[in-house]
């Protein structure tokens, strides 16, 4: 029970090998079973590949195999005595950038992919961006088919360089490369023998041991209450409870809290949990907190510590990912929000600015956001919402946009 | 600050009542797939673990193909008694008398099942439900999303589904839609296994290792009983046998194994070359693409 969970996203281009590294740590970690790999050496015997495609075994969706490309988030799992590690495999095509930045959504660390032969690209320069972007901390670029260029040494530095100098332009907290070939093998699991210039780790190993433990936000408590528990059954007919998952800090038996919007103070007096009650929690527990004095209290409300409370703001100024094909962002349109445990209404009032992803330029005459394009937009509120910056919490700080029609998550905001 | 570090277990349990309290919380109807499966077992206690010390704010669903294991049904009443929770029964049999299904040739009801599930859930007009599903039990599972959308004909449209960004899920539908929700998503077998172990959750004892009268068919091993008689020329044998898997009685085959306690499970499962379908599902061997089809057409 010792063990813990890392989320990953992976990014690359289509051709970059991603799907073939993760089939080869699912492989070589005795992830993929028996049959899963029959199923894929069949195929690849039947369409006359000279070796077994990995590719294959995360290629979920009928079109995909047809096709040769991935076309959204797979998720995929294998564990070590370590680590459960929580793979988000995202597409690489262009067309598909929202998936990246869902897939990064939730992830400790990136993987980007870079082909030896090619080095970086418009989407290496992307997706890094957006990875950093989402708050992904770590970042570990994996220069792939190294065994097409020799085991140059020569070639992984140039690369490194580059990289390097683009990185230097993004806030990224960790940076790690490793010179691999996921097709053979070389540095995914064991170190290979084939790049003795380089003294780093294999890429597992690297993984196993990422620090990812201080990255979340103990100092600030915060509680978007989820769900009131109040049974209406005799043997616990007295009980009022505040469910919820813990967004930031330590919460105490004892310690004082305000709720937001009203403001009323109170004390926690009992904490409960799936394990029964403790004595504190934190992220990202589920708990249900049991307060000292009959409040109102409903979903929707923020519990924080009185000296430490977050502002609530009606007007909203947000980095804003568009993520639907039908239609674009524009001033004057209004759409569902939602905020950790609550929905609202926004109203579009400016696009302050697009960013292009490629450039990281910033073109102040946009005045609308289509399809994958990312900017700063000006939201006005129906209510106010009480967000933290996206770098210090990344559950307070991040929002999702929903048409107000087909009731599709059109967009994902954050506060930046 | 390392001691504020949740284990992955009780990660992956915060994450599931995280998404069970979401339901009941923003779903007008929400109801919950119960087939007294393993998976279906956990959820349900982790649905319990989400509202304690109350009950568990929404009715539970069974759609009962007539092919069940008659251990498991008595399993699932038991089992529901305890949780003091409604079950709805959606019968395949009563639907196939009622016309709305036909029985399919090769005597398997896995996919009438769909439609029958579908038509109850129109019937009692829940808009959220509940499937013990995980993402790595299989490829086109491994696409999908936590919170699932599906339209009137509950189609699932693998590339046209929602973002799902952070924990911020969306389930707004507009009348007749809903969403199919898989709290244990980001499960593996193993950890539904440690689990069990951990918090020694009951299930039908078919899960556990005994000695049973079994023929061999198709390279797999089915118990002989109501719904699979042996047929002419197959040698009944005796064997050390378990169930990983909890299908149709005719369809869900089982495996030499010595494990009869939750323990000797985990270690076996820890050390298992063939996936739980793989190993036991003669219903997921018909093509590359069969839980993709069936899941477009609105199966769980």
């Amino acid at each position: 029970m010792t063990s813990d969970l890392l989320r990953l996203a992976t990014a690359g281009s289509v051709d970059d090998g991603k799907s073939t590294l993760i089939g080869r740590l699912l492989y070589d970690s005795k992830a993929i079973f028996v049959d899963q790999y029959e199923a894929v050496e069949r195929v690849s015997t039947q369409r006359g590949d000279d070796y077994v495609d990995l590719a294959l075994l995360t290629d979920g969706l009928r079109a995909e195999r047809e096709q040769g490309i991935t076309i959204d988030v797979a998720y995929r799992y294998f564990a070590t005595p370590k680590r459960k590690f929580i793979i988000a495999d995202t597409p690489g095509h262009p067309q598909y950038t929202r998936n990246m930045v869902t897939g990064a959504s939730t992830a400790d660390a990136a993987l980007i992919l870079i082909d030896a032969r090619k080095g970086m690209t418009e989407q290496s320069r992307r997706h890094s961006f957006l990875a950093t972007l989402l708050g992904v901390r770590h970042l570990v670029v994996c220069i792939n088919k190294m065994d097409l260029v020799d085991f140059s040494e020569q070639v992984y530095d140039t690369i490194v360089q580059e990289f390097s100098e683009f990185a230097s332009r993004l806030k990224v907290g960790d940076l790690e490369f490793i010179p691999i070939s996921a097709l053979q093998g070389d540095n995914v699991v064991t170190r290979s023998s084939r790049t003795p210039w380089y003294d780093g780790a294999s890429l597992l190993y690297h993984l196993e041991h990422l620090h990812i433990a201080s990255d979340r936000n103990l100092t600030d408590v915060r509680f978007p209450v989820q769900y009131v528990i109040r049974p209406q059954s005799a043997k616990a007919r007295d009980y009022r409870g505040y469910a919820g998952t813990v967004a930031g800090g330590v919460i105490k038996v004892g310690d004082p809290l305000i709720a937001l919007p009203s403001g009323f103070s109170t004390t926690v007096s009992e904490i409960d949990t799936p394990m029964g009650p403790v004595q504190e929690a934190f992220p990202p527990m589920s708990v249900v907190l049991r307060l000292a004095d009959e409040i109102d209290v409903s979903r929707g409300d923020m519990l924080v510590r009185p000296n430490n409370p977050v502002a609530g703001q009606q007007d909203l100024d947000l980095r804003v990912c568009w993520m639907d094909e039908s239609s674009a962002l524009t001033p004057g349109r209004m759409l569902h929000v939602k905020h950790t445990t609550v929905w609202a209404r926004v109203k579009v009032r400016e696009v302050l600015y697009r960013v292009d992803i490629n450039t990281l330029h910033r073109d102040e005459s946009a005045d609308r956001l289509a399809l994958n394009e990312i900017g700063r937009v000006r939201l006005r509120c129906t209510r106010p919402l009480f967000m933290d910056e996206y770098a210090q919490n990344r559950v307070t700080g991040s929002v999702i946009l929903v048409d107000e029609v087909t009731n599709r998550t059109v967009g994902a905001g954050f506060l930046s | 600050m390392t001691g504020y570090a949740l284990s992955q277990p009780r990660a992956l349990e915060a994450e599931s009542i995280h998404i069970i309290r979401e339901v009941a919380a923003e779903m007008q109807r929400p109801c919950l797939l119960f087939s007294g499966g393993k998976d279906s077992v956990v959820m349900s206690v982790l649905a319990r673990k989400a509202f304690e010390p109350g009950r568990i704010p929404f009715p539970f669903m069974h759609v009962d193909t007539g092919l069940n294991f008659a251990e498991v049904i008595a399993f699932r009443d038991w089992w529901l008694d305890q949780l003091e929770v409604q079950l709805v029964v959606a019968s395949v049999e009563d639907a196939i008398e009622r016309g709305l299904v036909r029985e399919e040739p090769n005597g398997s009801r896995n996919r009438i099942q769909t439609p029958v599930l579908l038509d109850a859930a129109e019937t009692h007009r829940f808009d959220a439900l509940f499937g013990g599903a995980r993402r790595d039990e299989e490829k086109s599972r491994a696409k999908e999303r936590v919170f699932s959308f599906r339209d009137e004909f509950g189609q699932w449209d693998p590339k046209n589904q929602r973002p799902e960004l952070w924990s911020l899920y969306n389930g707004r539908v507009n009348p007749g839609e809903s969403i199919r929700v898989f709290p244990l998503s980001n499960w593996t077998e193993l950890d539904t296994w440690a689990y069990i172990a951990e918090e020694r959750i009951p299930l039908p004892n078919l899960y556990y290792a005994q000695e049973r009268d079994v023929v061999r068919r198709d390279g797999m091993l089915y118990a002989v009983n109501e719904f699979v008689p042996a047929i002419d020329g197959e040698q009944v044998l005796r064997r050390k046998v378990r169930y990983r898997t909890m299908g149709d009685a005719n369809l869900t085959a089982a495996v030499e194994s010595e494990a009869d306690t939750n323990e000797a499970i985990v270690a076996e499962i820890a050390t298992a070359r063939l996936t739980e379908r793989g190993a036991t599902r003669g219903d997921d061997r018909v093509s590359e693409a069969a839980m993709e089809d069936r899941k477009k057409e609105g199966y769980f």
